[in-house]
């Protein structure tokens, strides 16, 4: 037995136990339910509920398992009369207030206070008093408040404290007048606020999308991965008549622990959008009609068919999410590579593609989920990580909480739930000069090759530069994380160049996850024009997105995306589109510009209603079933190309299930290893300082991507596009304009008038125009010259 | 977003809360919210706003909902505007035994409010005090503007209000 370790006995039985563990962990250990309310084993211990409490050898009075530390030898009772007694007696205190409003809440079936009052509780209460009755408050469109219901166990708010990292739930007032509430009325703005709809023991929060839609003993809970970001997390949906009622984390340690983020917890609305595509539609002479499966899928081959064969196939091109199952995306390229076309891509917002060959087999994390947190220091260079990765950016809170040192380099300085160590807030077209600058301190102590030496001989350097090399250098662990914002860079591959070599000489880990759900499954089958499943070398490596753009293809075959808001430069998009000879989309929504631009619509499964798999930052495979059956006449989107590829006739498409394909895009895929790593090779100078504005861009996290754009109470929160330019207050004053007015936004040759929004968090010299927004799509690419002038 | 320029915290109360954060190790500032509550309370004519409480969370570097929590919790701190002089009656155990309950009906009708009221004319506010204001030796008392009155009779009482301006 080790210094560490003590004996102690629980209800007759003798158990080993860690010194400074509280009670209630040895007892939840070996599975003796002592009941609680406010302990939660990610939270602090409050012990304000005293609903655990437990009889102790020699102690004078009964002590809160949740507060009371293991000793040596000591003699627990958590079943004795005496122990029950007290549990009981908590339990008719708490009921003494409580609404015995259970037919109408929400909550009923998976109460913990109605579960223990079965339990603890007294058939008939003694109580004749009045009971108090608190007013709701409103905190936003995703959690709904009941306040009477509140039992004031504080998870809420220790949450909002400790995981959320901001406060913004608080107990105002005092003894019978106390009230958990936001004092102000105020929408909850943490990433995250879903999650105290899970910790709220009784029927206090409760999800306001769900609200009084189902009891909870007619839903099924069916697991499902969360379909956003490069997490993975793991979840499950509560599905009542084929109904997808309410999205819940489910508990993986080494991917989401217990929580989820909002995103991933209320995209499911979706799924019941009016714009949902549930029929197969075909244009004929410009009308749209409803039409059946068969003629659809013949009118898309035909289509297909005749811009390979009279065009080429180099004239098809497909773009597609990366949200997208790799079973589909394998069976895409198949299809098209089959059909001797290279043209596939699902990088949209990607512009430099100069050093692709060079780019490792799949984007990743480089180090587990879990690892980010025992980092001592980490640099985020281009990306909103917490918005953008709601659960990395929480692993990553930790660290900082226990003194790791966070930077950011970015063109706005955005806030994080934690306190940065150091932040460099330059132009977009700055960054790589200023990673440049960090990476030179490097070299004032390293063996730099003369090519490098050359290369950064003219970077100018400054204390920050010099504080982020320390940092990374003195750590034990650091990471360097590449985020999605500097991937639509024009120099994103010099960027990712010096992140590379700044890792190597400082032993840090380059991390570039993506943020889609499945970005690194999308490379690894083959979603890139110049590679195949697993990495492997093509000849004639294919046009990638933007060229698929930029130069007009004859055909596209859209998959599950809208490239008018996905792709970087979305009025080239929509040109292009509009240009082509045929454009067929499996989609699962439906848009103005798509009945425009397209002319066979075929619609596709979405998030729950799908099969297949993804892959998450780590490289961790993970597989998906439908928990419900696919809107109106959608069809799960492998099935579909399946029959596509047999109509083309081609070969090799006969897969009876899905197990089968999957096997099939296993086996080709090979081996999920990061395998061979980008040779770092600086071949564009670095940019010049520019003298105008810059226009840079952003994706606000609930505009992320088509399914959760759909989703309406997360586009009623904050986190979304706002149509309007942020500028510093330094460059409104030299362009003489106030808040209050409205500005013309000029890019090339678009332009539009905007609402001016003052904001000193965006760097000098730029101006912040959300990305993905149908307002402001018009004005073209996310990054770009840009002149402001009044109206 | 821009900040108004007028600064809400005063010269003097910057002052005073600086004196109460050098009392404690320097990251735990929030210590001397109590000290700057009291102050802002003070130069505001009695209470509190949200504005000033979130002018303090700044200067404090606190969670606007941590000032909000302190504030309501403490029974000296008003959070709605209130009348310029603050009379509390005890009405605890030892001043009740002594008549206590007289003496807050006997202002509320010399004043016509109810008890937790501010007059119309903003001179007084009969404040709901809950705790024993420890003079029971004196009962019944009260104390207003921070000065505490014992051995009332309603003529003192009457004595007392009328002299405030
Ligand atoms: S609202 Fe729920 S979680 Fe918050 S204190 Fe009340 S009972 Fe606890
Ligand atoms: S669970 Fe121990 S006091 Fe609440
Ligand atoms: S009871 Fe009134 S002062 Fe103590």
């Amino acid at each position: 037995m080790s210094d560490d370790t003590l004996t102690i006995e629980v209800d007759g039985k003798s158990v080993e136990a860690r010194k400074g563990q509280m009670l209630i962990e040895v007892t939840d250990a070996i599975g003796t339910y002592v009941p609680r309310f406010c302990y939660h084993n990610k939270l602090s211990v409050a012990a304000n509920c005293r609903m655990c409490l437990v009889e102790v050898e020699k102690a004078p009075k009964p002590l809160p398992a949740c507060a009371t530390p293991v000793m040596d030898g000591m003699k627990v009772f958590t079943q004795s009369n005496y122990a029950r007694e007290a549990q009981k007696s908590v339990m008719e205190f708490l009921l003494i207030n409580h609404p015995l409003d259970c037919p109408i809440c929400d909550q009923g079936g998976e109460c913990e206070l109605q579960d223990l009052a079965m339990g603890y509780g007294n058939d008939v209460s003694r109580y004749q008093e009045k009971k108090r009755v608190v007013k709701d408050k409103n905190i936003g469109p995703l959690v709904q408040t009941e306040m009477t219901r509140c039992i004031h166990c504080t998870r809420c708010v220790r949450f909002g404290e400790e995981i959320a990292g901001i406060q913004e739930l608080g107990s105002c007032g005092r003894g019978e007048n106390m009230e958990i509430g936001t004092y102000v009325e105020k929408s909850m703005s943490s990433e995250m606020s879903g999650n105290i709809i899970d910790l709220c023991p009784v029927g206090a929060l409760t999800s306001k999308p769900f609200r009084f839609s189902a009891r909870t003993w007619e839903m099924k809970q069916l697991p499902g991965i969360a379909a956003h970001d490069a997490v993975g997390s793991n979840l499950d949906f509560h599905v009542r008549r084929n109904e997808v009622k309410r999205v819940a984390p489910a508990e993986n340690e080494d991917i989401n622990e217990v929580w989820l983020s909002d995103r991933d917890r209320f995209s499911y609305e979706g799924l019941y959008s009016e714009e949902r595509l549930t029929q197969p539609m075909l244009k004929t002479d410009g009308e749209w009609q409803e039409v059946d499966w068969e003629t659809a899928l013949y009118a898309a081959r035909d289509r297909l068919k005749s811009a390979i064969d009279n065009k080429g196939a180099a004239q098809t091109g497909t773009l597609l999410s990366a949200n997208s199952s790799t079973e589909e995306i394998y069976l895409l390229q198949k299809l098209l590579r089959e059909s001797a076309c290279q043209n596939i891509d699902h990088r949209l917002g990607q512009i430099d593609f100069s050093e692709q060959d060079r780019a490792p087999v799949f984007p990743g994390l480089g180090q587990s989920i879990a690892d980010l947190e025992n980092l001592d220091a980490a640099l985020i260079i281009g990306g909103n990580l917490r918005k953008e990765q709601p659960i990395l950016n929480h692993r990553l809170r930790k660290a900082s909480l226990n003194g790791a040192a966070v930077m950011q380099l970015n063109s706005v300085a955005y806030e994080f739930n934690y306190a940065l160590d150091k932040e460099i807030i330059v132009s977009s077209l700055d960054l790589a000069r200023n990673l440049a600058g960090v990476l030179k301190v490097i070299g004032e102590a390293a063996d730099f090759s003369t090519e490098l030496k050359d290369f950064l001989a003219n970077v100018e350097l400054n204390e920050d530069h010099r504080h982020v090399a320390a940092r990374l250098k003195e750590a034990d662990s650091a990471s360097i994380l590449l985020g999605t914002l500097c991937e639509s860079y024009e120099d994103y591959y010099t960027i990712y160049a010096l992140a590379e070599l700044l890792a190597e000489h400082t032993g840090a880990c380059l991390s570039a996850a993506g943020s889609s759900a499945n970005a690194a499954g999308a490379w690894l089958a083959g979603g890139v024009p110049h590679r195949g499943p697993g990495g492997a070398e093509i000849a004639d490596s294919g046009k990638h997105a933007a060229e698929m753009i930029n130069e007009g293809l004859a055909c596209y075959l859209l998959y599950q995306t809208e490239p008018e808001l996905d792709c970087r430069d979305s009025t080239a998009a929509l040109k292009a589109l509009n240009a082509a000879e045929s454009v067929i989309v499996c989609s699962s929504f439906q848009s103005q510009s798509m009945l425009e631009y397209a002319d066979v619509l075929l619609p596709i499964a979405l998030f729950a209603e799908n099969e297949g798999s993804y892959v998450n930052a780590e490289g961790k495979q993970q597989n998906f079933k439908p928990a419900v059956t696919p809107a109106g006449e959608a069809r799960p989107g492998w099935k579909v190309l399946r029959v596509l590829a047999n109509m083309l006739g081609l070969d090799g498409f006969q897969y009876e299930n899905i197990d089968q394909l999957r096997a099939e895009a296993l086996t080709t895929i090979g081996d999920i290893k990061k395998g061979k790593s980008m040779v770092p090779l600086l071949s564009a100078p670095l940019n010049q300082t520019n003298v105008g504005i810059q226009r840079i861009s952003d994706t606000p996290m609930n505009s992320s991507d088509s399914l959760v754009r759909h989703a309406k109470s997360l586009q009623e929160t904050t986190d979304v596009g706002d149509g309007a330019v942020h500028i510093n207050s330094k460059l409104a004053e030299q362009l003489g304009l106030l808040e209050s007015e409205k500005v013309r936004a000029e890019q090339n040759e678009n332009s539009l008038t905007l609402p001016l929004v003052l904001d000193d968090k965006v760097a000098d010299g730029c101006a912040l125009i959300h990305a993905r927004q149908t307002e402001t799509a018009a004005l073209g690419a996310w990054f770009s010259d840009i002149k402001l002038g009044k109206t | 977003m821009t900040k108004s320029t007028k600064p809400l915290l005063s010269g003097h109360a910057r002052e005073e809360i600086d004196h109460w954060v050098a009392k404690y190790p320097e990251d735990q500032k929030q210590s001397a919210v109590l000290g700057a509550l009291r102050e802002v309370q003070h130069e505001n004519g009695g209470y509190l706003t949200t504005e000033l409480m979130d002018a303090v969370a700044d200067y404090l570097d606190m969670a606007p909902i941590a000032v909000y929590e302190v504030a309501s919790f403490y029974s000296m701190f008003e959070t709605k505007p209130v009348g310029r002089h603050s009379i509390s009656v005890c009405t605890n155990i030892s001043c009740m035994l002594r008549g206590s309950d007289d003496i807050v009906r006997h202002i509320e009708k010399k004043l016509d409010i109810r008890i937790g009221e501010t007059t119309g004319d903003k001179r007084y506010y009969l404040k709901e005090e809950e705790e024993c204001l420890a003079a029971c030796c004196g009962a019944p008392m009260m104390m207003v503007d921070h000065i505490y009155y014992e051995n009332l009779t309603p003529e003192k009482v009457d004595d007392i209000l009328d002299g405030l301006e």
